[in-house]
């Protein structure tokens, strides 16, 4: 798995490459924990190239969430989920935590 | 193939028999890392045993979650013990079982998943064993006798039944 981060003005962008599961997980956790202990709330996460993700790749991107909505402070942006990986999050009643986005420039403006 | 480390699978197998099914064992050290290998192994056993894309993806989901919950669980973390996979093809479906001399697992213990909490309230617990349940089209749970050793050992079998029969 690759972890790329881009700072924009707004938010940042993380984009995951490859394969989320417990042995990966942690590596995408410290790639979104360095975003937020910057103090920065609002993310995307591009998850076009994400091949595979078990429980544990849900682990960290619902702990991300939590993390950014509190106290209002930002939120954690899901965009081009392939269909399998939104499986699993409507599977873990994930769905209804995140906003969903098909378009990047989108994403990236919603902020 | 190697020698299955319980008695279940114990007595030599051919891989292939006279009925056209196969079982393939491999033995994994109890590591995260090996996910990439074991999930590679049994996507191969399940499009060869004739499983759609989507099927064999369900599967690999399920045993990467089951290989998991076992260090997690039984191992109480990464360790050097073993974790053996067992996948058979038969002609109706890919039965995997995987085996490990861990602590007894009871899936019992394991929480009901929380799948509607608000975010704050959200617990992620328990969301491994749902996966392979919901993945699967049986789940079971067994402790067996350790091969010529006077332990015990869990013994988790998973069917995947193949759409175009019955």
């Amino acid at each position: 798995m690759e972890v790329t981060t881009i700072e924009y003005k707004h938010c940042d962008m993380i984009k995951i490459r490859g394969r989320i599961d417990s042995s990966t997980a942690a590596q995408l956790s410290d790639a979104l924990d360095s975003v937020i202990d910057q103090g920065r709330f609002k993310i995307v996460i591009d998850m076009n190239d994400v091949e595979y993700m078990s429980s544990a790749g849900l682990r960290v991107l619902i702990g991300a969430q939590k993390s950014c909505k509190r106290y209002n402070r930002g939120e954690v942006v899901l965009a081009l989920v392939p269909k399998r990986i939104y499986d699993a999050l409507e599977l873990a009643g994930f769905v209804p935590l995140f906003r969903f986005h098909d378009d990047l420039l989108a994403a990236v403006g919603s902020f | 193939m190697s020698e299955s480390i319980f008695q279940f699978f114990s007595q030599p197998s051919p891989s292939d028999d006279a009925e056209g099914q196969s079982l393939q064992i491999v033995k994994y050290p109890a590591q995260f890392r090996v996910l990439d290998d074991l999930r590679e192994f049994v996507g191969q056993q399940a499009e060869t045993c004739g499983l759609d894309e989507k099927a064999s993806y369900a599967v690999q989901l399920a045993v990467d979650e089951a290989f998991t919950n076992i260090i997690e669980h039984a191992y109480g973390g990464e360790c050097d013990k073993t974790i053996e996979c067992i996948c058979q093809c038969t002609p109706d479906c890919l039965v995997v079982t995987l085996v490990d001399c861990g602590n007894p697992f009871n899936p019992n213990d394991i929480p009901e998943p929380d799948l509607v909490s608000d975010l704050e309230d959200r617990q992620v617990g328990g969301l491994g064993l749902y996966f392979m349940r919901q993945m699967m089209d049986e789940v079971s749970f067994r402790v067996v006798p350790a091969a010529g050793k006077n332990t015990e050992c869990n013994l988790l079998q998973m069917i995947k039944r193949k759409e175009n029969v019955g």
